[in-house]
């Protein structure tokens, strides 16, 4: 897939496909670039020699572990250290960065650029990722939505229907797990979700939260009570969600609970999950020879939901009607959740004019069309599909390898995901990553390991939320919380 | 008088360069390093004992520092991060209690017996008293989380490591060492095999054995599963995976014991060895009587030195369980990189300051204790 992909780069840089860059008009410039290291490293790093070929400009790529690269960032930038020039990272951790004044607005480079094609770009990514306060501060290079991936043969072979709640997935995830799935003569897992401390986990949580707390629109918000800030934890769809976490455990591989994404996706690969949640990543990977078992085997769907909802004044669940669930489909509830919210790219405000420069021509490289359509087909990218036209089935979508019924199911999913209209937004509010990285990843990660049980857990991620909102400023962070979700 | 003196003072000759810098030699040639020391050492120290008192906040062009006194240090002893720092207690049953009445007696008869020793200082007496205090306060809080249906904080966590691991590390690689003083063939060869783990990385070793440890990747994962426990996995229970970060460092470190040890062994006394072998005295009496003085004060050093290091593990844990299940793995250094990695740089360096109260106190206690009455062993 590497050489594909080298040869694939090698033609569209021979073409000058994309090319709004002038050749030379860099010489000599040199861009530190920080992200993950991994999935999303592999596209910048590969793709920074065809940058330097076309503009001169060199792109040095530092990559450092996904839990490190808040911090690195922003200490290197607080510090006025100042040797990252620009960074691709979680377009919620946007709030702190502005609120040092460290990143450099693009609002007027992006509306110059018209190689970017900004009107591709999906909406949701668009407008809420790239933006704070209208101000555009982040180049969209990824576009992430959690969904759910499911084999699709063995449910066939089962008679089982698509899980479209909580409840079914578990029941579907019963029902398969400890079957030979792959044919390799060992008993396979049921579900597959990434549940290890400090690593990408704690989204997983807010899939099945929100989606019982959340019910009538996006502006209503799936963590906190808009009204005063009190976090939505101490209710009955917290505990439903908890004891989801909990039975799911049971029909996962064993270290379930040390397992991160990167060790799930070549899981349902290889052929050893029946179910699995994930963002986009696994359907590219999914589609290559060279990694998958599961080719024409598998299919995605939105994230499940649920048919009681939680009513924020009892904390109790209720049966979902029209009322309290506008938007439910054949009575279920789905919360899909635009989990971190795609990987861009933003600028240090203190790196040298013509090095911004650079930086903005090299994002604006990997967000072309040309680029991009190539990135975002191919797994080990870590790039997921963004841009509308790359939403439907076409030539691109057939050379990646997915067939036309995969693509429906998979592109599908994405589309029904952007456009759900109860779509939850992550948080967005000063220091979100203590709130979600620290505290709720703590408290999850003691409850899944035993050491406390659920009641300990809800007071625990509420407790330590309403710590943070007295710490920060309950006014203050009620104020942004509102703001991002759009709340009236 | 008056004029006298004068001219005495007058008629001392005045030193030269040569005089004046050779008086000075001494001074200039450690300046650089104290300056050295000074940035790189006692600066950052005082600048974290400000932070540990503060709260780090961004603001717009930059950064706010609020002073707020202890919050930080009452928050991990008492507050909300009492759980994390401490652990959370379990009620005591007879057998806890018997724990705790077993370390206060052997404690008081230690201090009693200070007391009616002749050389007691006031230092002596405030330093037996700190010493005794913390060691008093690390068996309460241990008897609490271990001893009980409680769950270990990072302290506890964190002191399982150091004194299991550096026991252990000590066993094996004296145990290694004395093989090695063996005159076999190829013992060389054993030498270096044996060192070859100090070298690689402590992040290349954590790598490597979640490689190794992997459930159902790994080597080892086809012969677990012929055992009939492949639905079993270390790294979902709190033991287990505390063994697994105990045997990856155990493999790191012995090697240090190890070739530390086999250096002292083979200085040791050769003629009082053959002596005593002629005489018709044991491998065990010969360890005893004459190996084990010899070695004493290096061996006390070699542990010394290994226990400072222990205390700051956070490699391993990282790597291989990212501190879980839960807080099972989680070393005080690690708690204090996830406070930081999250700019919560005052949690960070509250708990960094616990890590260095801890581990001064055990192993100046350790010196007084071990150390130095090692050196009157081998005197």
């Amino acid at each position: 897939m590497r050489h594909l992909l080298a040869g694939a780069s090698a033609l569209c840089l021979l073409g000058g496909m994309g090319m709004a860059q002038a050749a030379g008009e860099f010489d000599g410039v040199t861009v530190n670039v920080m992200t993950q290291t991994g999935a999303i490293q592999e596209p910048l790093q590969r793709r920074a020699p065809e940058f330097e070929a076309l503009t001169g400009a060199k792109i040095n790529v530092i990559a450092v572990p996904f839990s490190d690269l808040y911090q690195k960032v922003l200490t290197d930038w607080a510090s006025g250290t100042n040797s990252v020039d620009a960074a691709v990272f979680a377009p919620q951790w946007m709030v702190d960065y502005i609120a040092g004044g460290y990143l450099e607005n693009l609002t007027a480079r992006v509306e110059a650029d018209e190689a970017i094609e900004q009107d591709d770009v999906g909406a949701f990514f668009r407008d809420f990722s790239e933006k704070y306060e209208g101000d555009i501060y982040m180049i969209t290079l990824d576009g992430d939505f959690h969904m759910m991936y499911y084999r699709k043969d063995l449910l066939d072979e089962a008679g089982l229907a698509v899980p479209r709640t909580w409840d079914e997935y578990l029941e579907v995830a019963k029902a398969l797990h400890g079957k030979d799935m792959n044919g390799d003569g060992t008993p396979d897992f049921g579900s597959c979700i990434a549940k290890k401390r400090n690593a990408q986990s704690y989204w997983f949580v807010m899939d099945v939260v929100g989606s019982m707390t959340q019910s009538k629109g996006t502006s209503q918000g799936a963590f906190f009570n808009t009204a005063d800030m009190t976090p939505l934890v101490d209710n009955e769809g917290f505990r439903k969600a908890l004891d989801f976490l909990s039975e799911s455990t049971q029909y996962g591989p064993p270290d379930e609970l040390n397992l991160d994404v990167s060790d799930t996706r070549p899981l349902f690969a290889s052929g050893r999950c029946a179910l699995n949640l994930d963002w986009g990543d696994v359907g590219t990977i999914s589609i290559d020879p060279a990694n998958s078992k599961v080719i024409g085997k598998w299919g995605a769907s939105i994230m499940p939901g649920s048919t009681e909802v939680v009513n924020w004044e009892t904390g109790e669940l209720e049966a979902c009607t029209p009322d309290n669930c506008p938007h439910a489909i054949d009575g279920v509830n789905h919360a899909p959740f635009a989990a971190f919210g795609g990987w861009g790219g933003g600028i240090n405000a203190a790196a040298d004019d013509k090095v911004k420069e650079a930086a903005f021509a090299y994002f604006s490289y990997m967000t072309q069309p040309a680029q991009s359509n190539q990135d975002v087909t191919v797994g080990i990218t870590g790039f997921n599909p963004y841009r509308t036209s790359q939403l439907t089935y076409s030539d691109l979508w057939k050379n990646a390898g997915m067939s036309e019924e995969e693509a429906e199911v998979y592109l599908g999913a994405i589309n029904d995901s952007m456009n759900s209209p109860n779509m939850i937004l992550d948080l967005r509010i000063p220091q979100n990553q203590k709130y979600q990285q620290v505290v709720l990843d703590e408290a999850i990660s003691r409850f899944l390991a035993g050491e406390i049980d659920k009641e300990a857990t809800v007071q625990a991620v509420a407790g330590g939320w309403n710590e943070l909102n007295d710490e920060i400023g309950v006014d203050e962070q009620l104020e942004i919380y509102r703001a991002t979700i759009g709340a009236n | 008088m008056t004029a006298f003196a004068d001219t005495a003072i007058d008629s001392v000759p005045r030193p030269g360069l040569g005089e004046r810098l050779d008086r000075y030699a001494g001074r200039l040639m450690v300046l650089p390093a104290v300056i050295i020391l000074l940035c790189f050492a006692i600066f950052p120290l005082i600048i974290s004992a400000y932070l540990a008192l503060s709260r780090f906040a961004l603001a717009p062009g930059g950064f706010t520092l609020k002073f707020i006194g202890l919050s930080n240090f009452r928050k991990l002893l008492s507050g909300s991060q009492q759980y994390h720092f401490l652990g959370t207690f379990g009620a005591f049953g007879p057998a806890a209690w018997g724990l705790v009445a077993l370390a206060a007696i052997a404690l008081l008869y230690c201090m009693a017996r200070y007391l009616r020793g002749g050389s007691v200082t006031a230092v002596g007496i405030v330093g037996r008293l700190i010493a005794v205090s913390l060691t008093m306060g690390l068996v309460l809080v241990s008897v609490a989380t271990l001893a009980t249906s409680g769950v270990p904080g990072t302290l506890v966590t964190t002191l399982l490591y150091v004194v299991i691991g550096v026991t252990v590390q000590f066993l094996l690689g004296l145990g290694l060492a004395l093989l090695c003083a063996q005159p076999i063939r190829g013992r060389n060869f054993f030498r270096v095999l044996y060192f070859v783990p100090l070298m690689v990385t402590p992040v290349g070793i954590a790598y490597t054995f979640r490689m190794l440890a992997d459930m159902q990747k790994g080597p080892f994962a086809p012969i677990v599963r012929s055992f009939g426990v492949g639905e079993w996995s270390w790294a979902t229970e709190a033991w287990s995976a505390r063994l697994m970060v105990l045997v990856g460092d155990t493999w790191q470190w012995t090697p240090f014991m190890f070739i530390v040890l086999l250096a002292a062994i083979e200085n040791q006394p050769r003629d009082q060895v053959e002596a005593a072998r002629i005489d018709g005295a044991s491998s065990l009496q010969i360890f005893r009587d004459i190996t084990w003085p010899a070695i004493a004060p290096v061996a006390g050093t070699v542990v010394l030195i290994r226990l400072i290091e222990a205390f700051k593990i956070i490699d391993l844990p990282n790597v291989l369980t990212g501190g879980g299940p839960g807080l099972a793995t989680e070393s005080m250094t690690l708690h204090a990189f996830i406070a930081w990695r999250t700019q919560d740089l005052g949690a960070s360096a509250a708990v960094g300051y616990m890590l260095l109260f801890v581990s001064t106190v055990v192993c100046i206690t350790f010196f007084n204790f071990v150390v130095r009455p090692s050196r009157r062993l081998e005197s």
